[in-house]
């Protein structure tokens, strides 16, 4: 146990990806949870669903938080998911490492402009 | 180890990876494959199609106005493309919603219930995803081009 870095490191023992695993169950248990909150007030709405019901279901704050803290789950479960396709279906590490960064830059991207139609409403 | 059991052995069958196009087409996966890939298909559907996500969000949220784009999105058209079209665009990001969310809650069921890693629930649930999410797409799918 000496030296326990670089090619000498020992790459065994718990929770190697154990985090990614909890982290995916948790995001995805809120999200379903987020689901199941709008789809209350969407189906418990009277009459037909316009732009002021629509809007009306983001706009109090509470809302806007749980919607803010489902929109950082997305980003975090779609990670873990997407790095789980390419470590199955990509083999070469360039092509890899590149698909990866896309998809960091597409997700944080796209989450910043979610955020952003949240919080000026 | 005697010489001659491996020069008089015969030459054993090799199993590579298997073949997109000759393999592929004859594998008849069970239901629980089949809802399994289509959850990897359906997340990395979503993912691609992300920013046409959040610009249904956007649309549909941010104004009146903005609002009407929206809906002239999927009955008018948009970029050149008929509403039908978007409507189908749409279909399928429902149908990958339902199948990724119902998939996903077989998931966490087996996760905290010894019983559902069992080979009878395992088939029986996956066929009862694949019931519920194709039904609910259809359901929503005659919805959204006005059959009722």
């Amino acid at each position: 146990m000496s030296v326990n870095y670089g090619s000498k490191r020992i790459v065994v023992g718990a929770h190697y990806g154990l985090r990614d695993w909890l982290s995916q169950r948790v995001t995805a248990a809120l999200m379903a949870l987020f689901t199941l909150v709008v789809l209350a007030q969407v189906l418990l709405s009277k009459g037909p669903i316009g732009y002021d019901k629509w809007a009306g279901i983001f706009a109090s704050q509470p809302m806007k938080m749980l919607t803010f803290v489902v929109i950082l789950c997305l980003l975090w479960h779609v990670w873990v998911g997407m790095r789980d396709i390419y470590m199955d279906y990509i083999k070469p590490v360039a092509l890899r490492l590149s698909l990866q960064v896309f998809t960091i830059v597409w997700l944080v991207a796209c989450s910043g402009w979610a955020i952003q139609v949240l919080w000026r409403l | 180890m005697s010489e001659s059991a491996t020069t008089s052995a015969k030459k054993r069958p090799e199993f590579r990876n298997i073949n997109a196009f000759t393999d592929l087409p004859s594998y008849r996966l069970p239901a629980a494959g089949w809802v399994s890939i289509l959850h990897r298909a359906s997340g990395a559907m979503m993912f691609a199609l992300m920013p046409f996500i959040i610009w249904m969000f956007d649309t549909s949220i941010s104004s009146e106005i903005s609002f009407a784009r929206f809906t002239s999105a999927f009955n008018v058209g948009m970029l050149g493309l008929p509403g039908f079209l978007w409507k189908l665009v749409a279909l399928a990001l429902i149908w990958a919603f339902l199948h990724h969310f119902m998939a996903g809650l077989r998931h966490l069921w087996m996760d905290v219930s010894h019983k559902a890693v069992e080979l009878q629930f395992g088939k029986s649930s996956a066929k009862t995803v694949l019931a519920i999410s194709l039904t609910l797409t259809a359901v929503l799918g005659a919805k959204l081009f006005g059959l009722y």
